[in-house]
């Protein structure tokens, strides 16, 4: 193997991982190649919000004297990451895309991050996001969209928009995101690239900015699943600073993964999210990785989630209802943006809270407070918010049901590929939309990933399949990601990201 | 700013035309030694800033985790006011913006508080001859909740936020745990509410100190009480079928009443401004109001209108709080004797009638009394020191006496080591006085105070002797009568042997002596 810069940005996690272990390379080498790749393509791409160069070499070059020293290291260590700039990190800002948060350091790092550094992984930089997690292709960032790789006027997902293309675009192996109704998987879906959320409280939440606490959840994207196993494993695990947290150990995910076995397994088709409404081309590929999960052993079944129907309705009212009270904390008397209000001599804070906030907040977020103050308000409470607390119980009622004849659930992740930059800037509830088949899961608590089934024949653009597991069985998400990965890579001849265009040639 | 003075009608033709109706809300700071939701220390009186982290500042990311301790303590009191405890109970979050509550949303209880339904029965003591008076106070709800910063208005000559300069804000009790105590309606006291109130309030505060959750000193602001006041016309006796159905009328809340006297007050000049009111055909705005301890009334605060929404929902931060059976069983069996059966059971074994008891109470002195006979004085000599000088002293400073002798510093232990010098003669009576002045006024110790004011009486019998026998040559005709039986002339000579001795003798002893000395011994 030869160390040029492209080999090493070409690797898997995994692969990167074997050759610091053996010596082969170092992890300076390995991040100073991914800090070229980012020189190179991001002016095009706009993955980052922040690249954190020189901490992330140091780390590296700290991982290489461990590793000389004979230390014992985590698998993963020195491989490079970069992380969704919503979650919490000490020395490198955190705007979470928002012109409220631009310039704040927080004096703390998320559980995640802390894990990540425990682990040894040199944080690269922070990545873009729609503005507090709220949109679905990174639009909505107050810093800028980020572009799909496969296709510069494309949008790349969101919100985890960055995280997704940041990958796709060799900039780094890994990357973290989080998913609150599809923001790591749809990402992954429209630029090729693979990702989880796992059960909600199987990665602590603790640091991360919260959107809506009841369906945030962290998780790992790569570009293959067994990367996305191997970060799992280092995200994921009980911490006792959020009560939500699950006090159990991490699902074995990296093992299935690497075993990726389905003889036998049983393998839902959700009616309710296939058929109409889904992009002739994405359907096309989810019916062929269907042939080949069956002829990897599995079985097909089909099951009917008949309140799914309910799911977006439900979550539209709350999510803004939880979003609502969650960003009222940002109201610059502590920390962010202060903007004083024009034509008053003596502000009160209460006027200082109000403008701030008026020019702090994209109107996507100011959308959604409206929406979830509304809800909440005394006199709407049942209809809304209880209403919708209802239908999420019957949401998970009818997993439970699903679950008792198949092992995991399929779906496609989105109904598209990804659509033009500002197509649906317009039209937020064709944006909304996009999530139809992954808010299920996020209502439920269960988890679910994201991983290519191909190219659409009609735009040439990545197409994602869903899986979805029952609570704390993650590892079936990795057992199926896994064999359905390998039957579609023969049938490719390669990883499906080598067919994405070279953004170096191009570019410039 | 222009302050309104209210009308007031006289309290008895207040009581003459109206039944009050008082509800009343009790806020306590938990002693718990960190935060309800995060690590931090819960130290009063600490630099300003210096007990926050993340959680508690609010900060973006992190994340509440519920203090057990305070759920215990939430459970204990519940128990103690004979409530029901909830299996399964949820925070909630209360919304609204205010630069003193990092989140711009306070962790509380809403319609799922942890304990309920209960009551707790309070003695309210009688006054101008009245027979003492058991009132059943019946408990709506204690919840949990967190405490709020603090802000601190500069400029401005009111030191609220109109008319300031800016405002400070201090964070380090922003998620200190508070358990909120709210009363059903509390009808039929008549013209006795504000003593009913002002027992209540008391009972409660002996009752969370016995159970030893709080400090519950009011002057600090660790136990707040908000007093809800209305009246309603006045149909029968206050405990009449006829009186109960008179509906409700409006009612004002008078926030942050901070000593036992001042609930009483706010209470009775409530009463009579919303008489005053009444009778002149107005009405009663639903408003907040503050007590002003210097003049005893209340002034208009904030009106409460129906935009006070504040958007209640389960807090999804944190997961339902379902104390297991066995755990409140197990709390259940570490409550303290109940305040009114421990009362009765100290009477007896110190042998107080009813009225020395009586009078304990109403000086709030039975927990010093009681430390003081802990520290091994006898219970009638606790209960004349305490009601003697440093009650009638806190009386005059218009302060509980507790908070006198703290203020003063004299414990129940010098109290008893004030007593012990008297018991081994090292003082008499009157130089005790003297030397329990002398604490009073800071002097240190009474063994100290003693010292420094060379109050000591004179152990030598020599010195004693020879006074006798001074006093009986210069008085020979005294001498001679007591020498004939007329043992009381002793008490002449008595009086002149502790002139002799500058009073640092025992009176006693002198006696004993004179009389042996003229063979009556
Ligand atoms: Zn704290």
């Amino acid at each position: 193997m030869t160390n040029t810069t492209t080999d090493l940005t070409r690797a898997t996690a995994a692969q990167l991982a074997d050759l610091l272990a053996a010596g082969q390379v170092s992890s300076v080498e390995v991040t100073q190649a991914h800090l070229d790749r980012t020189t190179a393509v991001d002016e095009q791409v706009h993955a980052y919000l922040h690249v954190a160069g020189q901490s992330a070499l140091a780390e590296a070059a700290e991982i290489d004297r461990r590793r000389a020293a004979g230390e014992p290291l985590h698998r993963l260590a020195g491989v490079p990451i970069a992380v969704k700039d919503v979650m919490t990190t000490v020395g490198m800002p955190t705007t979470c895309g928002s012109k409220m948060l631009e310039g704040w350091i927080p004096p703390y790092d998320a559980t995640v991050v802390a894990q990540i550094k425990a682990a040894g992984l040199p944080i690269l930089g922070k990545v873009n996001m729609d503005e507090f997690a709220m949109g679905s292709s990174t639009e909505h960032s107050a810093y800028g969209p980020t572009r799909n790789p496969w296709d510069l006027e494309r949008i790349p997902g969101g919100s985890g928009g960055g995280s997704s293309a940041v990958v796709a675009s060799f900039q780094a192996p890994l990357a973290t995101g989080t998913d609150t109704g599809g923001s790591i998987r749809q990402p992954a879906a429209v630029t090729g690239s693979v990702g989880t959320k796992p059960t909600y409280g199987g990665v602590s939440r603790y640091g991360l900015v919260a959107l809506a606490s009841s369906l945030d959840q962290a998780g790992p994207c790569a570009r293959t699943v067994l990367d996305t196993a191997l970060l799992h494993e280092v995200m994921g695990g009980h911490d006792p600073r959020d009560s939500t947290s699950i006090d159990a150990p991490v699902p074995a995910v990296v093992e299935a993964a690497q075993r990726a076995d389905i003889k036998g397994m049983k393998i839902g088709i959700v009616k309710e999210l296939t058929g109409e409404g889904y992009q002739a081309g994405v359907s096309a590929r989810f019916e062929e990785s269907l042939q080949l999960l069956v002829d990897a052993g599995a079985e097909i079944v089909e099951v009917s989630c008949p309140n799914f129907r309910y799911a977006l309705a439900a979550y539209y009212l709350i999510l803004p209802s939880e979003a609502s009270s969650n960003l009222a904390k940002f109201d610059a008397m502590r920390y962010g943006l202060r903007v004083p209000p024009t034509g008053i001599d003596h502000p009160s804070a209460e006027q200082v809270m109000a403008a701030s906030r008026d020019a702090g907040f994209g109107d996507e977020v100011k959308r959604r407070i409206i929406l979830g103050t509304y809800a909440l308000s005394s006199g709407y409470y049942d209809a809304y918010y209880g209403t919708a607390q209802k239908v999420r119980r019957l949401i998970a009622n009818d997993f439970d049901r699903a679950f008792e004849t198949a092992d995991v659930l399929v779906s496609p992740t989105a109904p598209t590929t990804a659509f033009r930059l500002g197509e649906q800037l317009d039209d937020p509830m064709a944006m909304y939309l996009n999530d139809v088949a992954t808010i299920p899961a996020n209502l439920a608590g269960v988890p679910g990933m994201s991983l290519p089934s191909g190219l659409a024949d009609e735009d040439g653009l990545p197409t994602g399949l869903q899986i979805l597991a029952p609570a704390m069985q993650d590892q079936s998400l990795y057992s199926v990601g896994a064999a359905l990965e390998a039957a579609l890579t023969d049938r490719w001849g390669g990883p499906l990201l080598d067919r994405a265009p070279d953004l170096t040639a191009k570019g410039a | 700013m222009t302050t309104t003075v209210d009308e007031v009608l006289p309290y008895d033709e207040a009581l003459a035309a109206f039944d009050p109706v008082m509800g009343l809300e009790v806020h306590v700071e938990l002693g718990t030694n960190t935060k309800m939701f995060c690590g931090c220390a819960t130290t009063f009186g600490a630099e300003p800033n210096t007990q926050v982290c993340p959680v508690c500042l609010g900060l973006p990311g992190a994340l509440p985790v519920v203090n057990a301790m305070g759920v215990e303590s939430a459970i204990r009191i519940g128990l103690a006011l004979n409530c029901e405890i909830a299996t399964w109970c949820r925070f909630a979050r209360k919304n609204y913006f205010y630069p003193d509550m990092p989140k711009n949303f306070q962790t509380s209880q809403y319609d799922e508080p942890i304990a309920f339904n209960g009551y707790l029965d309070v003695e309210v003591p009688g006054e101008h001859g009245e027979e003492p008076w058991t009132y059943r106070v019946e408990i709506e709800r204690a919840h949990m909740e967190e405490d709020t910063g603090k802000s601190l208005h500069v400029g401005g000559s009111t030191g609220r936020i109109h008319g300031a300069e800016y405002s400070l804000v201090d964070y380090n009790r922003a998620g200190i745990p508070l358990i909120e105590i709210v009363t059903k309606p509390l009808t039929g006291a008549g013209e006795r509410a504000p003593q009913v109130a002002r027992a209540y309030v008391a009972a409660l505060r002996d009752l969370l100190k016995a159970l030893d959750v709080s400090d519950v000193k009011m002057e600090q602001g660790s136990m707040r009480c908000d007093v809800n006041l209305s009246l309603r016309p006045k149909a029968g006796e206050p405990t009449s079928p006829e009186q109960a159905a008179v509906p409700l009328g409006t009612r004002s809340e008078t926030k942050n009443v901070n000593s036992l006297r001042s609930v009483e007050r706010a209470v009775r000049f409530e009463i009579c401004r919303h008489a005053a009111v009444l009778s002149n055909g107005g009405s009663i705005v639903q408003e907040t109001r503050h007590f002003h301890e210097d003049t005893g009334a209340t002034t208009s605060g904030r009106i409460k209108s129906d935009a006070d929404d504040y958007r209640y929902f389960p807090e999804p931060d944190l997961v339902p709080v379902a104390p297991s059976r066995e755990w409140v069983e197990e709390l259940r069996a570490t409550l303290p004797e109940n305040p009114a059966e421990h009362r009765r059971r100290l009477q007896t074994e110190w042998g107080y009638s009813d009225l020395e008891m009586r009078d304990v109470l109403n000086a709030g002195a039975l927990d010093l009394i009681e430390r003081t006979v802990a520290a091994g004085a006898s219970a009638q000599s606790a209960r004349k020191w305490w009601l003697g000088e440093p009650s009638r002293r806190a009386n005059t400073e218009a302060l509980e006496l507790v908070a006198y002798a703290d203020q003063v510093g004299l414990t129940p232990a010098y109290v008893a080591e004030l007593q012990s010098m008297v018991d081994a003669k090292r003082l008499n009576d009157k130089m005790a006085r003297q030397v329990l002045e002398g604490v009073l006024d800071g002097e240190g110790a009474p063994t100290a105070v003693a010292d420094a004011r060379g109050l000591e009486l004179v152990q030598d019998d020599g010195a004693l002797e020879a006074a006798v026998a001074k006093v009986i040559e210069g008085n020979p005709d005294v001498a001679d009568k007591i020498r004939d039986g007329k043992v009381q002339a002793a008490g002449a000579l008595i009086g002149q042997v502790m002139k002799e001795m500058k009073g640092q003798a025992d009176a006693g002893k002198a006696r004993e002596l004179i009389l042996s000395t003229l063979g009556e011994g």
